[in-house]
């Protein structure tokens, strides 16, 4: 199946992620071609087969829901691009 | 100044222990050669200065315990240090500070290691050349025209120019071993859950997996030992004792049933590639191995399942990077502006195309069809290996189907430059350890590399086997200091 521009804008919507008109045209060829490779799965009959979800046999383990407290606000807000005392800033969301 | 130029981990080491030399003459010397590698491109970041200050300090409290006691160790910059700059190869985290160590970079500083420097690579470990990384393309010390491999090609490349005594890189399709094979440098993907992925800025999660690359194979199971452990952490770090990987180290092989895939003779595979090949095999026959032929049958499909599933698990990945908590951000009128604004000005041309195949293939009415299938197609591809694995203890293939290349020669063709990594990705679909090993260079002069897979959470047996191939095949790197 072949990504055509409308598909491309549809997906960066998506992906959050602005694209100019060049872009469009050829982002629309190169993911055309991948997906146009990736169809090569088509020629295999899956019906039977059951999706691999995990490659480790290990099950997930539970540890102690203990709280921690490592006063670390200050050290995670310094990587912050906007920020204030106590928070991350963003651009106002409701009027 | 001492020169310890082409010694290896190992030798350092021993010789620390011994008082032959002290950490402060090797850090000085490393320091030194990688100020003056600057044409390779390999740093983003150093940390030559703190770097002395451990050395000095290692040298007026002697400790030996640990297993790298006194030794500078530059890694890959996907590896988030703290308080050290840890930018992915990307412009999104060009200001990121991480106020935390992965868990594998504190191992090693555990055993005694220190940080050199942080090592260039492709962004978000996406590529196959080193070209997509926003620090710029990483040159191959066989030639200042020649691309190093990705994605942890600074690694590789720093390691080959001897600016590093060893180092650590990340592989998700291929990203150790293939810059390994093009570089004449030894490069190990451990099992997968070996290496805890706590701290690692993550591209694939079911992929994804650290390992060291190394000088030679009694340095790579040093460096393993190191690296490996157990982590809380990482959900899906395996609670397994790690090996005593140096210590049961040895060539006598004598026994071992090591399969060859006919799968792996792909379609306008230079002949060097095919003679290398029948070489390992007689070097593993002369060793006492048993080679038997083995059928992986679903091959051909491991690089399109792949095309699906580590896109699929980026998209979701790096939605994190939205320019609200870290990062860069761009300006934008309303919240939804700045999302879009800051992802299209903090992403490179690779990532947004595998974000954007990820988004297309997880979109609703496609999910079946791609992501579905690809993982089902992962199943089969699990259950050659466990078949073939019934019958040997190892499958021996070429690490990559072609030699490095020239900067810029597939850069604008994304499925040429996929298909570098045709016999690595499979490997990593099935969570197995492999390794590649240099054996011979090609009509060029460009080095190439055997790959030997193994059983999941036996990398002892491809070390063994490994070693018995590096001291027969007599690899020497082929490298005039041309970039001084």
């Amino acid at each position: 199946m072949s990504i055509d521009k409308d598909t491309v804008k549809h997906i960066s919507k998506l992906a959050r992620i602005s694209l100019d008109e060049k872009n469009v045209d050829s982002l629309s060829k190169n993911l055309s071609s991948i997906i146009e490779f990736i169809e090569k799965l088509n020629e295999l009959n899956t019906d039977k087969i059951i999706p691999l979800t995990s490659i480790i046999d290990a099950s997930l383990t539970s540890r102690k829901d203990e709280a921690k407290n490592e006063n670390i606000r200050d050290k995670i807000l310094k990587n912050s691009p906007d920020k204030n005392a106590e928070f991350f800033v963003v651009p106002k969301v409701i009027e | 100044m001492k020169d310890f130029k082409k010694k290896t981990l190992c030798y350092l080491v021993k010789g620390i222990k011994k008082k032959d030399f002290t950490s402060e003459e090797i850090t000085n010397f490393f320091i030194e050669n990688s100020k003056n590698g600057k044409k390779l491109n390999t740093f983003i970041t150093t940390n030559f200065e703190k770097a002395l200050d451990e050395a000095k300090n290692f040298d007026k409290n002697k400790n030996y315990e640990g297993l790298l006691s006194g030794i500078p160790i530059a890694v890959k910059d996907l590896f988030c240090t703290k308080d050290v700059k840890t930018t992915a190869g990307s412009k999104m985290l060009n200001n990121f500070i991480p106020t935390y160590e992965s868990t594998v970079t504190s191992n090693l500083w555990k055993e005694g290691a220190f940080l050199l420097g942080k090592l260039n690579c492709d962004e978000f470990a996406m590529g196959s050349s080193n070209e997509t990384s926003f620090f710029g393309n990483v040159i191959n010390p066989y030639g200042d025209k020649i691309i190093p491999g990705g994605s942890s090609g600074g690694s590789a490349s720093a390691l080959a120019a001897n600016l590093t005594p060893a180092t650590i890189g990340t592989d998700t399709g291929g990203s150790i071993r293939q810059p390994a094979s093009f570089t004449g440098t030894v490069g190990l993907k451990p099992t997968y859950g070996r290496c805890s992925r706590w701290g690692i800025v993550a591209f694939a999660s079911s992929l994804d997996q650290a390992g060291p690359m190394t000088q030679n194979v009694e340095d790579c199971a040093l460096l393993l030992e190191a690296m490996s452990s157990y982590d809380s952490k990482d959900s899906t770090s395996a609670n397994i004792k790690v090996d005593q990987y140096t210590k049961n180290l040895t060539d006598n092989i004598k026994g071992l049933k090591v399969g060859i895939p006919r799968e792996y003779r792909v379609e306008n595979m230079p002949d060097a590639i095919d003679v290398l090949w029948k070489k390992g095999v007689d070097f593993l026959k002369d060793a006492g191995a048993i080679i038997k032929d083995v059928n992986l049958p679903h091959t051909k499909y491991a690089l399109p399942s792949y095309y699906i599933v580590a896109p699929a698990e980026a998209s979701s990945n790096l939605a994190r990077y939205d320019g609200v908590k870290y990062g860069h951000r761009a300006k934008g009128n309303n919240l939804n502006e700045m999302y879009e604004n800051t992802r299209s000005e903090g992403f490179g041309d690779e990532v947004k195309r595998r974000i954007l195949i990820g988004t297309y293939v997880l979109s609703s009415g496609y999910y079946d069809a791609y992501y579905i299938k690809a993982q089902k197609v992962r199943q089969l591809i699990k259950n050659d290996f466990d078949k073939a694995f019934k019958d040997v203890d190892a499958v021996l293939t070429p690490s990559t189907p072609n030699s490095a290349f020239k900067v810029g020669d597939k850069k604008d063709d994304p499925i040429s430059m996929y298909l570098n990594d045709v016999f690595t990705v499979p490997v990593n679909l099935a969570g197995l350890p492999a390794i590649s090993i240099p054996a011979g260079h090609d009509k060029n002069n460009l080095p190439l590399g055997l790959q030997l897979i193994g059983k999941a959470f036996d990398e002892q047996t491809i070390l063994n086997l490994s070693l018995a191939i590096e001291k027969r095949a007599s690899f020497k790197r082929q490298i005039t200091e041309w970039w001084k």
